[in-house]
């Protein structure tokens, strides 16, 4: 009983916090869509399940989303390898680049990627614009460096010996890897890959832009149904849809992630400096670096013109409000709200994610123990597979009247959190989950009661998977995501909002000014991620 | 294992369940105005969308004259306005609403979202009344402000080709301007949906389909949003885009302007649909008073008048000044394409249905 005690008391506030906004929203919305004249209505919705229209547009998702993940993990494995194991000049830096994708708004990506794929564009001659290529390549663009850092935090402390051992006994490279390092790095990869998948396919911005209005995946189809067309019914079937198959996924990839033994011994391996052999990793990490710099040096050289000439004067613009401009604050000002607001949603998530990371990777005593953990680990990772819009309206029904009178709270940042939580938690619980438990036990038998159990075995192993985290649960702050537009904005705008209103603006130098406030974002982001990778480098080689 | 305290576990639920508390105290600093020397200044609450903007000096003119503090919950895009209201109607989050359009004005009465309120209209105002807004009780949508949705076209790029410059939405679908017009999509722009109504108004509920699959099979793109349209794909967009052709305002020509002072663009004024933009009160709500003294200073001068600059849409009061560039190289329609709105309000779902069969065949 004591263990289930300690159980739900560490749970306890995670899923009350889970259950307010997100449980309570979803239900409220879904429930909307089930009642009709104040009767239960299945009928209806199974109907819309069978449409022929409803079928084409899940298979749609399903494929684009399993292809870019697909994608994401072939390249990103490679790329984890390079940047994490392999030691070169520059390499944090490359890091802290990579994470920059994930807080563009998606408006400024779409514009990116079109500038350089569309007709008029140096990639035009692809004739990928409008095509699922360049939805997929989207979608790889915004979520490699789940995999990257995800993973990279895992094989950064997986002992190298075995593999050594392995190599000394006369196995290839190839078979090294096959057999040791792939299993053993299994459960990160499985957990990355199921982030990526979710974030996929509930992507909105990406499909439709980048798609050219072809295409339909679940996520706009139930932003249409909901938005324009109120029909609460069909956006409620599809919504219970996306929850039955984000439960399945979840439950794959818990047995997927699932490993006889998921101890690992740690030891962190000195990154190394390149060989011959690593030509191929290199080479793949250089790809990915490709993919994800086309778009932002498109930014970049696209902020940098104006009248035709290069200049400075969209980053001079930034500062300039009044007469003529369609900034409403200094430019300033708004990334020093988005940094205040990311700061709040960082601490709350890595607060939140790490307490759920700890009760999830205990080992359990019993099945119905192992069970129930495992349920939990699942609860949390629900965000990120519901529609935003469905998130979004939910908040507004079901928050803005008592009991749960909360809209006028800033919610922006909880919302992000909640987004930023499975981030948090998929990265923290492999690396807890390898710890051996002797190790615990042997704090414990020498007289280290809990906390200073817990502070001498268990926050040594994650510092670094946690800074990992803090710069994930960061960036996806920064960034505008899906249901956060749903809630009332505060009077100070944040950059991305900034970034909305100048690319929405006729002005003429809007548009330069957008791109350059979308660099200023970019470049801001990276300088944080790196000065906090940068701490957690030291203090861990201090240890 | 088995001997970790509850007691850590508790402590750490707390602070948990801390987190969501303080950090609504953490971000409150943006609600001081909240009269805090003990006199009760009433609230009013503007639910509005996220292009909304009243300058800090607007907002500050209204408190002042009516002795309300002003509260804008902006949130969302033109589209989903309405349909969150509807959802929202027996327990509005606000007192006011501004940026209701003439496509879901119908939508917007037929479900009881807003009080009656007859605010008073300034000169010229009265034409932008939504047709069937005539309840018993009142009219319950105020106008605030107007524009054409407009195809555009580059000046430059057709005297440069040395071809004619389309005029009509007929000639968009000639095959001598294959490829070269761009337009966001109905279903996820206001702009894009326009452009769709404009094409039922001039072809009719049944003819607008066949127009449709011949724009298409022309090599028209279509993009997700405007800023798509302009700013890429047109070439007298910021990202040099090639197709001279564009979905945009009849305003936009006055944001184009050359170093010899003339436009680069123009407005092709017979393929005009209009929209016009609403305020009202909201019915429930918790402060009516302030929601009316709301509406009226919407119509007021001072209001009016900030519109173009602010959020580049054109006044309803005809006496309102316009500023130099619009007066000079915004052109309007005289006579553009309108649909009843009560019909919009019945078929717009299946329209945006058919529309999203044609264009993604």
């Amino acid at each position: 009983m004591r263990r289930y005690a300690t159980l739900a008391a560490l749970a306890l506030g995670p899923v009350l916090v889970l259950a307010v906004f997100f449980v309570v929203p979803v239900v409220g919305m879904v429930g909307r869509g089930f009642v009709v004249d104040g009767g239960l209505d299945v009928g209806g919705v199974l109907e819309v399940l069978g449409r022929e229209r409803t079928h084409r547009v899940l298979w749609f998702t399903v494929w684009s989303a399993a292809v870019a993940t697909v994608v994401s993990v072939l390249l990103g494995l490679p790329a984890a390898y390079a940047l994490h194991r392999l030691a070169f000049p520059g390499r944090r830096v490359v890091r802290a680049l990579l994470l920059v994708p994930f807080v563009l708004p998606t408006v400024v990506v779409g514009v990116a990627f079109r500038l350089l794929l569309g007709e008029a564009g140096p990639l035009g001659g692809l004739g990928l614009d409008g095509t699922p290529v360049a939805i997929v390549a989207g979608l790889v663009f915004f979520n490699v460096a789940v995999v990257i850092r995800a993973v990279g935090a895992a094989w950064e402390s997986l002992d190298a010996r075995p593999g050594e051992a392995a190599a000394a006994l006369g196995a290839s490279p190839a078979q090294v890897f096959r057999t040791v390092t792939l299993p053993a790095l299994r459960p990160a990869i499985v957990s990355a890959a199921s982030v990526v998948f979710l974030f996929c396919a509930t992507s909105y911005g990406v499909v439709l832009t980048l798609g050219g209005l072809r295409y339909s995946s679940v996520e706009t189809e139930i932003y249409l149904l909901t938005t324009q067309l109120l029909d609460l019914r069909a956006a409620a079937a599809l919504s219970v849809l996306q929850l039955l198959a984000v439960t399945a996924l979840l439950v794959v990839a818990g047995r997927l992630r699932a490993v006889p033994d998921p101890t690992l011994a740690r030891q962190l391996a000195r990154p190394r400096r390149p060989r011959g052999a690593d030509g191929v990793q290199v080479g793949l990490t250089l790809l990915v670096l490709a993919l994800v710099a086309a778009p932002l040096v498109t930014l970049l050289v696209g902020s940098l013109r104006a009248d035709d000439a290069w200049s400075l004067d969209n980053y001079r613009a930034l500062d300039r409000v009044g007469q003529g401009s369609a900034l409403l604050v200094p430019a300033s000002d708004a990334l020093v709200t988005s940094l205040r607001t990311a700061v709040d949603a960082t601490w709350m998530s890595l607060l939140l994610g790490g307490l759920i990371a700890v009760v999830v990777s205990r080992r359990s005593a019993t099945r119905g123990e192992r069970r129930l953990r495992s349920t939990l680990d699942g609860f949390f990772m629900l965000p990120l597979g519901v529609s935003a819009v469905t998130l979004g309206f939910g908040f507004l029904l079901t928050l803005g009247r008592p009991p749960l009178a909360l809209l006028d709270s800033p919610l922006v940042p909880i919302a992000q959190a909640l987004v930023a939580l499975p981030l948090v938690v998929r990265t923290l619980v492999p690396v807890l989950t390898g710890l051996d438990d002797r190790q615990r036990q042997a704090a414990a038998s020498l007289g280290a009661g809990p906390l200073r159990t817990f502070a001498t075995v268990d926050l040594p192993a994650v510092r670094r998977p946690l800074i990992a985290a803090a710069g994930f649960a960061f960036a996806v702050s920064l960034g505008e995501f899906g249901a956060t537009s749903f809630l009332a904005r505060s009077e100070h705008p944040t950059l991305p909002v900034v970034i909305f209103r100048l690319i929405g603006s006729p002005e003429p130098e809007a548009f330069g000014t957008a791109l350059a406030a979308s660099v200023v974002l970019a470049a801001a982001t990276a300088a944080v991620v790196l000065a906090v990778d940068r701490l957690g480098g030291r203090s861990f080689g201090a240890l | 294992m088995g001997h970790v305290s509850a007691r850590a576990g508790v402590a750490a639920a707390v602070l948990a369940v801390a987190t969501t508390a303080s950090c609504s105290l953490v971000g409150s600093g943006d609600d001081s105005s909240a009269g805090g020397d003990g006199s009760e200044r009433q609230q009013v609450v503007l639910v509005t969308h996220d292009s909304f903007v009243m300058s800090e000096d607007l907002q500050r003119e209204f408190e002042q004259e009516s002795g309300y503090d002003l509260k804008i919950q902006a949130s969302g895009d033109a589209g989903a306005l309405t349909n969150k209201l509807v959802l929202t109607k027996d327990d509005p989050t606000g007192d006011a609403v501004f940026g209701i359009d003439n496509t879901f004005g119908s939508r917007a009465i037929d479900e009881g979202v807003l009080a009656p309120y007859d605010a008073p209209l300034p000169d010229g105002a009265e034409t932008y009344v939504l047709p069937g807004d005539d309840g018993a009780d009142g009219r319950e949508l105020t106008p605030v402000d107007n524009g054409n949705v407009c195809v555009n076209v580059d000046t430059g790029w057709f005297a440069d080709e040395g071809l004619a410059a389309p005029s009509s939405l007929d000639d968009l679908a000639d095959p001598a301007y294959a490829d070269l017009f761009v337009t966001p999509g109905a279903t996820t722009s206001s702009p894009g949906l326009a452009f769709l109504l404009a094409t039922i108004a001039e072809y009719g509920q049944d003819g607008w389909q066949d127009y449709w699959t011949r724009l298409m099979d022309n090599g028209t793109q279509l993009t997700q949003g405007w800023s798509d349209a302009y700013e890429v794909d047109f070439t007298q967009g910021g990202g040099g885009g090639d197709r001279p052709i564009v979905t945009s305002y009849d305003s936009s020509p006055a944001f184009t302007l050359d170093d010899s002072g003339g436009t680069t663009t123009q407005a092709l004024l017979d393929t005009c649909f209009q929209q016009v933009e609403y305020a009202g009160v909201l019915a429930g709500a918790e402060n009516p008073e302030g929601a009316q003294a709301l509406v009226d200073f919407m119509v007021g001068r001072d209001f009016q008048q900030a519109l173009p600059e602010a959020m580049y849409v054109f006044p309803v009061d005809s006496g309102a000044e316009l500023p130099a560039d619009w007066a000079t190289f915004a052109q309007r329609p005289t006579q553009p394409l309108t649909v009843d709105p009560a019909t919009i309000a019945a078929d717009r779902e299946q329209w945006l249905q058919e529309w999203t069969d044609i264009t993604t065949r």
